[in-house]
């Protein structure tokens, strides 16, 4: 292979130029550009220069901390409970706008919680980071099983010999077609809060008893709703790619597997599902990437509201490299970011391996 | 060969041609209002006219949509690709001048003298834009409402207490005859909060940055006046007496008018709906929080960037911009507040007696303009974070201090914004 990578092949590496050095420009540039940046205090245009900075950006980023809060006691030294029997515990801000505490200046609470009497409090120096960051895995950790899920369930009901099948395969594509921008547009109105289709069908089915819900402004629906949203936009392109490695599949198995006497569960479990093995590696590959560059619409639809519930990592990065003009800041997440799915991806290499 | 003697003869033609062709030389414009068919009908008059009134300069028009104006002005900025004559958001100005997109308008102080404080621009000392209109914000309601609920009208001189505003919006509430007793306009994210909350925040005594030195917010959007105004704030959502971030756009547009709001706080580009949804609407001063009723100012203004060749060119259009009869058309056309008292006079709405001239009053007298500093770009981001965070429930002093760490790093990285 590598002599005939390196040897007399001049014409597949001219081929190759155009599409290489593309690459190379809009690519691999940027991102050592990110790198270089990322030490920097680049600002988006300042009449400042820029200065090396080191590892500071990293710092402001990722910086963790515990504070243990123990419970407020009277002048007799019992401890202090409200109305409700609950503890009462000093404000954070007592510790982390304290001169005495310069190693907590300017951190906030990201949780808590309770060992004994005392509460253990976990400040970051970026909250607003660290929940883009949870936010980012959940949505990630939903999307690849769920989407890639439901994309094979279509591609086998769509992978069958039926009149009309291709209006079937259109309507389930078509939202890939459409602007992620105008899509997230049209769910805006799907799931508004007072009178969306959603809570319209909701209302009607249930005769009136569901009480309205504003999907997009509650912390604990916002999040959902998005994940929902974007699985039913991006499913039919994956569905392709499994119909793709459906139809790679020789009907010869399919029909030994009937003369064999194989029940449905068996052909699908036993023939179909090895047949798709590379495709589901490049499936779980490319949701799990796609759903790490989450933007468009929590740009559109919440721009990380209510309360940071819906914020992600490139729409952090965004919001600070160009909306704050900080291109450092920026950088930083955006080389976090990339170090998360490079990990990520070969992690997911090596467990889908070939085992020889 | 005998092609040669030819070609030359048309090069020395065209040579000579040239300054003639040159005479009138190209000044290009960018206009954020694209969309708006009666303001690019105004804007073009405007640049039509000057074409025809001189032969030395051509000014064309580039207009885009609003909400990506200044991205598009940054972008070209980074690229080095900017027009002559920009139009600039007054608080943007100080940013966009530090940064070296703008040069400074030469253009004499004694012609924008009885100009409304709003519409200049200055930065470090010198003029950098002039606007033709201003905009005010004004409590909307209309007075059988308050005739019905017992409400004292405000007036200039005696707005709302803290306590009288916050009785009347309870009562209202009470009553359940609306969706909602007062409509803050949620829904405008972006420039809207600073722009039209962050004046309650100065009434209660606090600001965004301390304007006495520019170097911090610590103590102005974080002290005790600036946590009154946050649990006052907070405080508005949890009694649910104006709808929340997720409020519906639609919604801010009809809400007032079809009488599902009982008060609106909103800007006189939308009181022209409502003249003509009621007879009996009123523009009333912002309630006094116990610092004084303040309202913000400063709207679109026109300036020059720092790449152009021709400043005298694009300073001369501006000039012939500020006449009042193109003041008063924009306020015809759109409703704006005319910048002096002249062009006010000429026109149908802010003359005397006219429906919105009580606008005019409260630009003159109650407008305070946003933080000029160049840092406002991104203290004004913090501050519109913290404020739909408050609404939707975070606690109020941690909010404050994290926005008060975020200004005060960013004022920091920046090495003080070259105050």
């Amino acid at each position: 292979m590598a002599s005939k990578l390196t040897t007399s092949n001049a014409a597949g590496w001219a081929f190759a130029l155009p599409g290489f050095g593309l690459i190379c420009l809009f690519i691999v540039v940027p991102f050592f550009l990110a790198f270089a940046l990322s030490l920097t205090n680049q600002r988006l245009i300042s009449p400042n220069p820029t200065e090396y900075v080191g590892f500071a950006n990293y710092k402001s980023l990722l910086s963790l901390a515990v504070i243990t809060l123990e419970p407020e006691r009277d002048e007799a030294g019992e401890i202090v409970r409200a109305e409700d029997g609950t503890l009462v515990y000093p404000r954070v801000r007592t510790i982390t706008r304290n001169p005495d505490f310069p190693e907590y200046r300017g951190m906030r609470e990201w949780f808590r919680w309770h060992s004994g009497d005392n509460a253990r409090v976990v400040v970051a120096a970026d909250v607003v980071f660290m929940k883009a960051l949870v936010n980012t895995l959940t949505f990630a950790l939903v999307i690849a099983p769920g989407q890639g899920g439901l994309a094979l369930l279509l591609a086998l009901l769509i992978n069958q010999r039926l009149r009309g099948i291709n209006i079937f395969r259109t309507i389930y594509f078509m939202p890939v077609v459409v602007s992620i921008v105008v899509v997230s547009l049209l769910w805006r109105f799907i799931y508004d809060g007072n009178d969306g289709l959603l809570n319209n069908i909701l209302s009607s089915l249930t005769f009136g008893l569901f009480e309205p819900i504003d999907w997009l402004g509650r912390t604990d629906t916002a999040l959902g709703s998005i994940i929902a949203m974007s699985i039913w936009q991006a499913v039919g392109f994956h569905m392709v790619i499994w119909l793709a490695g459906l139809q790679t599949i020789s009907p010869t198995l399919y029909e030994v597997a009937q003369i064999e006497g194989a029940s449905k569960w068996q052909t699908f479990r036993y023939v179909t599902w090895p047949g798709l093995r590379n495709t589901a590696v490049l499936v779980l590959i490319v949701i799990t990437m796609q759903a790490f560059a989450l933007f468009a619409q929590i740009d559109v639809m919440t721009n990380g509201g209510p309360l940071d519930s819906t914020q992600t990592l490139v729409f952090q990065a965004v919001e600070r490299g160009y909306g704050k003009q900080d291109i450092s800041g920026g950088s930083t997440i955006s080389v976090v970011l990339f170090l998360i799915v490079l990990t990520i991806s070969l992690i997911q290499r090596y467990l889908t391996r070939e085992r020889s | 060969m005998r092609k040669l003697p030819r070609i030359a003869t048309a090069l020395v033609a065209t040579l000579s041609l040239s300054p003639a062709a040159l005479a009138a030389t190209e000044l290009s414009m960018w206009y954020h209002g694209a969309g708006n068919e009666v303001e690019s009908k105004l804007i073009n008059q405007i640049v039509s006219d000057f074409n025809a009134s001189q032969s030395d300069w051509t000014v064309t028009i580039e207009s885009f949509p609003q909400e990506s104006y200044n991205d598009s002005v940054v972008a070209a900025a980074l690229a080095g690709n900017l027009p002559d004559i920009i139009d600039v958001d007054g608080p943007v100005m100080p940013n966009w001048a530090w940064s070296g997109y703008m040069q400074p308008l030469p253009i004499d102080e004694s012609e924008i003298a009885d100009f409304l404080p709003g519409t200049i621009g200055r930065w470090d000392g010198k003029l950098y834009s002039v606007g033709l209109w201003d905009a005010a914000v004004a409590t909307v309601t209309r007075r059988s409402t308050l005739e019905k609920f017992d409400i004292r009208v405000p007036t200039l001189d005696q707005p709302w207490t803290a306590e009288e505003f916050d009785a009347a919006l309870m009562k209202i509430k009470d009553s359940g005859e609306f969706d909602y007793a007062i409509d803050l306009g949620m829904a405008w994210t972006g420039e809207w909060y600073p722009y039209a909350f962050s004046p309650f925040l100065q009434s209660f005594g606090g600001d965004i940055v301390d304007r006495s030195t520019y170097q911090s917010a610590e103590g102005v959007l974080n002290g005790d006046a600036a946590l009154a105004f946050g649990e006052w704030w907070q405080s508005l959502f949890t009694r649910e007496l104006t709808p929340g971030t997720s409020q519906d756009p639609a919604d801010r547009e009809t809400g007032f008018l079809e009488g599902r709001y009982a008060i609106q706080w909103n800007g006189n580009w939308a009181a022209v709906p409502m003249l003509e949804a009621y007879d009996d609407v009123l523009f009333l001063p912002a309630p006094d929080f116990g610092n004084g009723s303040t309202i913000g100012a400063a709207s679109w203004q026109f300036g020059i960037s720092a790449s152009s060749q021709h400043p005298d060119g694009a300073a001369a259009f501006i000039k012939f911009a500020l006449q009042d009869k193109y003041m008063a058309a924009f306020s015809d056309g759109i409703g704006l507040i005319p910048p002096t008292p002249q062009s006010a006079a000429m026109t149908e709405k802010y003359n005397e007696g006219g429906p919105l001239e009580v606008f005019y009053g409260l630009s003159k007298a109650q407008a305070l303009v946003r933080p000029v500093t160049p840092g406002y770009v991104v203290a004004a981001k913090v501050f519109e974070k913290a404020l739909a965070d408050i609404a939707n429930g975070a606690d109020v002093a941690d909010t404050l201090d994290a926005a008060v760490d975020e200004i005060n790093a960013d004022i920091e990285k920046n090495g003080g914004y070259g105050h």
